[in-house]
């Protein structure tokens, strides 16, 4: 979204500019050259539209389609047909409430875990650090199915597979990269003079954390919480493979809807799916544009 | 305010301190009595900062002892410690008012809120900034953040406050100001205040004394004054303030340059004659345009400094820096003498004990 709102920007910029600060009466025709910039602008603002929001455009007009053939551009007729189907279907209720408890003990357990890690990793020079810094890429650099099935073995023999501990920690994989990466960098930001100034006055090293560095990196460690929150919400790969047939939750009911009903059905889930997300990305609206975001990936 | 409070001086006994593989601090003993401003001056990487965080806390000295009032402090935290810091980048926390920063230590303590509030009121009266009390440090500029920084060191009453280079973020007219505040600040409550610079303008005009470190060791520890007109070795004397230095030899009649010219010296620290190496302050060259008997001269080149004027002079084959009264007229030729010189050997400052340096 925000690069269409840049574009429009850009557009704007562009048209003041070609008008003289003391503007005449009446306005100037443009330069050959900055209308075709203008109209290449356009082009480019159009393409971007159609090809982000165009798919969400299909799948709500789906969602509400009755039959819908090729040659017709529309669809004959509108029904809330579908979205009974799934409201009607009782394992979806069930996949939702998962989800829901999934995602926030994965995010929670995610923090405890890999906070400390962050301010080790921001705050110590240790051996092996740099190292370690970038081997939690690893979990995103492979193909993930072929983690999973790895995984899967260790599992089996550990008694995890379809219990609730082990869909936890299928999904806390997905989440340890945001979880280190950004609060690393939001430590990093904040000068240990910070800190040294806190103790000078008479803090002591944990009320020294949680007076000054902890509120500090707030912001990062928020947006590290959400795209946690989200990355555990969305996962549906290992969770399959782990959790089924005890624990389906939002994006694994995806697969039986997709194979076991019609288009729209699956349609009407994946806006309910992109509901939470949409919800949290607004949120973090402000802090991801704030530059947090960026900010998380530059570590020395 | 804290006026009730006698102030303590310091000691730093033998301290040393290695960091990286690298000596930083050797063996370095000073003194700082109660109430006096004592600067350390040095170039980068002499040690001045690394001693000024021992005294800290934030670092631990690997060898010596630091007192204050008589009792070793070096093994304690720095929220032990009796000291106050003022950060080189103030270290204000953005995500508190000015209140809340200063009052920070005042909460800890645990304080009555009608006594922090009272405390607060007074400090930042003291440093003029009660209209800010409750802006955020991003809202006030550097000079105010800077005493935000001096109010929050000082609000604790400690015996010794620190200052890490406290203006060396300021534009040049308001570091002028500020540093006479803070002289007058710290005069007025009278608090033992160790300030590291390298700036020896600053350091000159502030202190009481000045410790001049390079490479982990005081090389000079005296009054502005002192220090400026018997800098104890060649590394002080070319560190504090600008001077001329020539290898030659001391004689009856003058001081002979190694390039042959014969310079009369009026004023010198030793007048036994041999091989030396004189320093001579661009101000204690005399210039004069009539042939009273010094060294030929010829100018090189001038330059306007405002309130004076330097000449760049060429003296048998010897540069030479000269400061002369901003409206002299320009010649090609003049006549040089120094009227006061200091003698090195092995950059020594050599003195005759009985007969001390004739100060005309």
């Amino acid at each position: 979204m925000s690069a269409i709102e840049q574009q429009g920007v850009a557009l704007g910029g562009l048209e003041q500019a070609e008008l003289p600060v003391a503007r005449p009466t009446r306005r100037r025709m443009p330069t050959p050259r900055a209308a075709v910039l203008r109209g290449l602008g356009f082009v480019f603002v159009v393409a971007l539209l159609v090809f982000m929001v165009g798919p969400l455009v299909w799948l709500a007009v789906r969602a509400f389609s009755g039959i819908w053939q090729y040659p017709r551009f529309w669809p004959s007729h509108w029904t809330l047909q579908w979205w009974r189907t799934v409201f009607d279907d009782k394992s979806l209720g069930r996949s939702m409430k998962l989800s829901f408890e999934f995602a926030p003990v994965v995010t929670v357990a995610s923090a405890a875990i890999c906070l400390p890690a962050a301010y080790a990793f921001s705050r110590f020079n240790f051996p092996g650090r740099r190292v370690l810094l970038v081997s939690l890429f690893a979990t995103n650099a492979f193909p993930k199915i072929g983690l999973y099935i790895s995984m899967a073995g260790v599992f089996y023999s550990l008694n995890l597979m379809g219990t609730f501990l082990g869909v936890v920690i299928v999904q806390l994989i997905g989440t340890i990269v945001f979880m280190t990466w950004i609060p690393t960098a939001a430590f990093s930001a904040i000068p240990r003079s910070l800190e040294e100034a806190a103790r000078d006055v008479g803090a002591g090293p944990l009320r020294v954390f949680f007076r000054v560095t902890f509120p500090l990196a707030a912001p990062g460690i928020f947006v590290a919480m959400i795209l946690s929150f989200l990355a555990a919400f969305d996962e549906a790969q290992g969770t399959f493979l782990v959790g089924i047939p005890n624990y389906i939750t939002m994006p694994t009911e995806m697969y039986t809807l997709v194979l076991n009903y019609p288009e729209q059905a699956a349609a009407v889930f994946s806006i309910l799916l992109a509901i939470p997300s949409v919800v949290l990305m607004s949120l973090a609206r402000k802090h991801v544009m704030g530059g947090k975001l960026a900010e998380g990936f530059q570590i020395r | 305010m804290t006026d009730a409070q006698t102030p303590a001086g310091l000691l730093i006994d033998r301290v040393s301190k290695d960091l990286g593989g690298r000596t930083i601090v050797s063996d370095m003993q000073l003194e700082v009595h109660a109430g006096e401003l004592t600067c350390l001056l040095g170039p980068s990487g002499c040690g001045k900062t690394t001693t000024l965080r021992m005294i800290g806390g934030f670092l631990q000295p690997d060898a010596g002892a630091i007192l204050i009032d008589g009792s070793d402090i070096s093994r304690l935290p720095p929220e032990k410690r009796p000291t106050a810091m003022v950060f080189q980048n103030y270290a204000l926390w953005p995500h508190m008012t000015v209140f809340k920063n200063v009052s920070f230590g005042l909460r800890l303590r645990k304080l009555p809120k009608a006594e922090i509030r009272e405390r607060v009121e007074n400090v930042l009266e003291l440093v003029g900034l009660t209209h800010h009390i409750h802006s955020y440090p991003a809202r006030i500029s550097g000079g105010e953040q800077q005493r935000v920084a001096l109010a929050r060191a000082l609000v604790l009453e400690p015996k010794v406050l620190l200052l890490d280079e406290p203006l060396s973020n300021l534009d040049a007219k308001l570091r002028v100001r500020v540093r006479e505040d803070i002289r007058e600040i710290q005069q007025r409550i009278g608090i033992t205040t160790i300030f590291v610079t390298h700036d020896q303008d600053e350091a000159l005009s502030l202190s009481d004394r000045i410790a001049v470190m390079s490479g982990g060791r005081v090389e000079q520890y005296a009054d502005p004054r002192t220090l400026y007109r018997h800098p104890a070795t060649h590394f002080v004397a070319s560190f504090v303030g600008a001077m001329n230095f020539y290898t030659g030899t001391l004689g009856g009649d003058g001081f002979r340059l190694a390039g042959g010219a014969q310079v009369p010296v009026d004023s010198l620290s030793s007048r036994t004659p041999g091989e030396y190496e004189i320093g001579v302050r661009p101000e204690d060259v005399t210039v004069s345009s009539n042939g009273d008997g010094g060294a030929e001269a010829s100018v090189v080149r001038e330059i306007q400094r405002g309130h004076y004027k330097e000449l760049v002079l060429d003296v048998g084959g010897d540069e030479m820096r000269a400061f002369v009264a901003p409206d002299l007229p320009a010649v090609d030729r003049l006549r040089v003498r120094f009227s006061r010189g200091v003698l090195y050997r092995d950059g020594v400052l050599q003195e005759q004990s009985e007969s001390p340096v004739a100060v005309r």
